[in-house]
């Protein structure tokens, strides 16, 4: 059976787990999003962002719970974004050349580094959202325990087909790229407006025509779109909007996230086909 | 030639307007050591990522073990095990997670795998570094692992770029141990080098490279005598008259005073022609005092053949 990829994970991981200051400060950098950020921002939103009248029934989220999900969204934007760099490392001390010239499938490398990022992601991901329950985000409201078993396997799909989208796209900027300056400077171009122009802080509705427009096409407001429809719900209300997302919305938001992930996927592949290394 | 390994026809080429290699043509035979010599920027690095794969072929062929490189370079990294110039390991790892790393690179089984590991780092005598992160280790222990790992594959041919770069002569010697051994089980080696010592000892055949051409080929003892240099050192009871005779041999190409006796200068095999013009002196009843027969060594080829100016 074909699974190479396991070997390239492996050494990931291992290197993720061996360096405890760094693995510590991914692990608790969401957190503090969440405690810090999160807390400031939801004590004064929370002032004026509650409808003078709810219509009876709906559920009204307090904005704590409502950027949760925009955290997970920031903290695995970053990580798959920065995911790609430990090929950049490799390359830049001549270890892609060992594994350049070895009978590893080149696909394979690049699966397995995308599966590692994903699982650091997923590490993230869980940990902001026990973190974020025991500070009071209010996720999976009323549900039952399958019901929340079924909630959470949503997000991680979610979360899983953006990582893997990102992962791929920074793989390819780290071998075309030569330095790991080169690529710092490219995300921070890049994360600063897929984050601020998504509907992970703030509702989009009051963006200008040409910030919405862009909004929609960004994959991020689709993860957050999914990650919310399965903490939160189908409908409720939240800093003065009405959220409500039918099941073709899901899907839609589903879809596009895979046929991001499959073109950045493609990008990838005929990059790590035509590597070369001098 | 039936039994080459690597054959290498009419291979070129270029980074931009430079030619880097420039329609070079040779052939290595199945069990054989080869040295692939040459100054800096000679083209000798570009070839060998040609032939690892590391660089794609863009004018000529090579194939390597019945594969060829363009069409079928994950067959040919089956084949082949890499000692690089420059060092290529993780410095966060241990020594027994490089090794694991590569075996499962290399698809080895667990068994076989784990098993070649233990023989690996008992052969560079690295067992007692096992859990040792690279960062921590010398240059010589990092360069045995680096062997260790190429070797551990077993594979048809394994490419040693400059293996003992750097290393002291305890390890270096070692080193051709291991290399030696390997070669007798069966592993082709193509060797660069820049010590012609190196490649002297060790290659059954030599090929120099310059300005991405290949200049000269054959064995060692071959280059040697073709450059027709060996210098025999006499020191005569008279000079003057020894000088007369040794005028009239015919392999005899020149004879200079020097400080303490005669330099004569052979045109042949310096060695079969000692014993006629020690007869020749005697029989003239000519005195000897001492005779010093030198023959060129592979670094006056490598300078004939490429020149004395310094590369980039």
């Amino acid at each position: 059976m074909a699974t190479e990829f396991l070997t390239i994970y492996w050494r990931d991981m291992l290197r993720f787990f061996r360096f405890r200051g760094l693995l510590f400060a991914s692990l608790v950098q969401p957190a503090l999003w969440m405690a810090f950020f999160g807390v400031a921002m939801s004590s004064n939103f929370d002032r004026f962002s509650m409808p003078a009248a709810l219509p009876p029934g709906a559920l009204f989220v307090p904005y704590l719970t409502f950027m949760a999900a925009g955290v997970i969204a920031l903290t695995t934007l970053f990580t798959s974004l920065f995911g790609g760099i430990s090929l950049l490392f490799d390359k830049n001390w001549g270890l892609m050349r060992e594994i350049l010239a070895s009978p590893i499938p080149r696909s394979h490398l690049l699966l397995g580094i995308s599966l590692s990022g994903m699982t650091k992601s997923y590490i993230q991901v869980v940990i902001i959202m026990v973190f974020g329950l025991l500070i009071g985000v209010r996720f999976f409201p009323g549900a039952s325990p399958l019901h929340i078993a079924l909630a959470v396997a949503g997000i991680l799909l979610f979360v899983g087909i953006f990582s893997l989208g990102f992962l791929f796209l920074s793989s390819t900027i780290s071998m075309r790229m030569e330095t790991p300056e080169g690529l710092q400077g490219v995300i921070t171009l890049l994360s600063m407006p897929i984050f601020f122009v998504s509907n992970a802080l703030y509702p989009v509705d009051a963006f200008p025509p040409v910030m919405q427009a862009a909004s929609v096409v960004n994959p991020l407001t689709h993860m957050v779109t999914g990650i919310r429809y399965c903490a939160i719900g189908p409908d409720f209300y939240a800093l003065g909007g009405h959220y409500v997302t039918t099941p073709l919305d899901l899907l839609i938001s589903l879809g596009a996230l895979l046929a991001f992930a499959l073109v950045m996927f493609v990008i990838a592949w005929w990059t790590f086909k035509k590597a070369v290394v001098t | 030639m039936t039994d080459a390994i690597i054959e290498v026809q009419d291979l070129a080429h270029s980074f931009g307007d430079v030619k880097a290699v420039d329609g070079v043509s040779f052939q290595v035979r199945k069990g054989e050591v080869f040295s692939f010599l040459g100054p800096n920027g000679a083209g000798k690095s570009t070839t060998i990522n040609i032939l690892t794969t590391l660089l794609p072929v863009q004018r000529g062929s090579v194939r390597i073990a019945g594969h060829d490189v363009a069409r079928e370079p994950e067959a040919v990294r089956r084949e082949i095990g890499i000692v690089f110039q420059e060092e290529t390991l993780d410095r966060d790892l241990t020594v027994w997670e490089i090794l694991e790393f590569h075996g499962r690179l290399y698809c080895m089984e667990r068994a076989a795998r784990r098993r070649r590991i233990e023989e690996m780092m008992g052969l560079v005598e690295l067992d007692a570094k096992r859990d040792v992160q690279i960062k921590h280790l010398s240059g010589g222990m990092k360069r045995r692992l680096e062997i260790a790992r190429g070797l551990m594959t077993r594979p048809q041919v394994l490419f040693l770029d400059e293996p003992t770069l750097g290393l002291d002569p305890q390890t270096r010697m070692r080193t051709w141990e291991y290399i030696r051994k390997v070669n007798g089980e069966g592993t082709t080696i193509f060797l660069t080098t820049h010590y012609m010592d190196e490649a002297d000892r060790l290659s059954d055949r030599v090929s120099i490279i310059d300005h991405g051409r290949i200049v000269v080929s054959g064995t060692g003892e071959e280059l040697k005598n073709a450059l027709g240099e060996d210098v025999i050192y006499l020191e005569t009871g008279n000079d003057q008259s020894a000088r007369a005779v040794l005028a009239g041999i015919d392999s005899v190409k020149d004879v200079k005073q020097s400080l303490r006796g005669l330099s004569v200068a052979i045109n042949d095999d310096g060695a079969r022609c000692l014993p006629v013009i020690l007869a020749r002196l005697k029989e003239k009843g000519l005195e000897i005092r001492s005779v010093n027969l030198k023959k060129p060594t592979l670094d006056d080829v490598f300078v004939h053949f490429t020149g004395r100016e310094i590369r980039g």
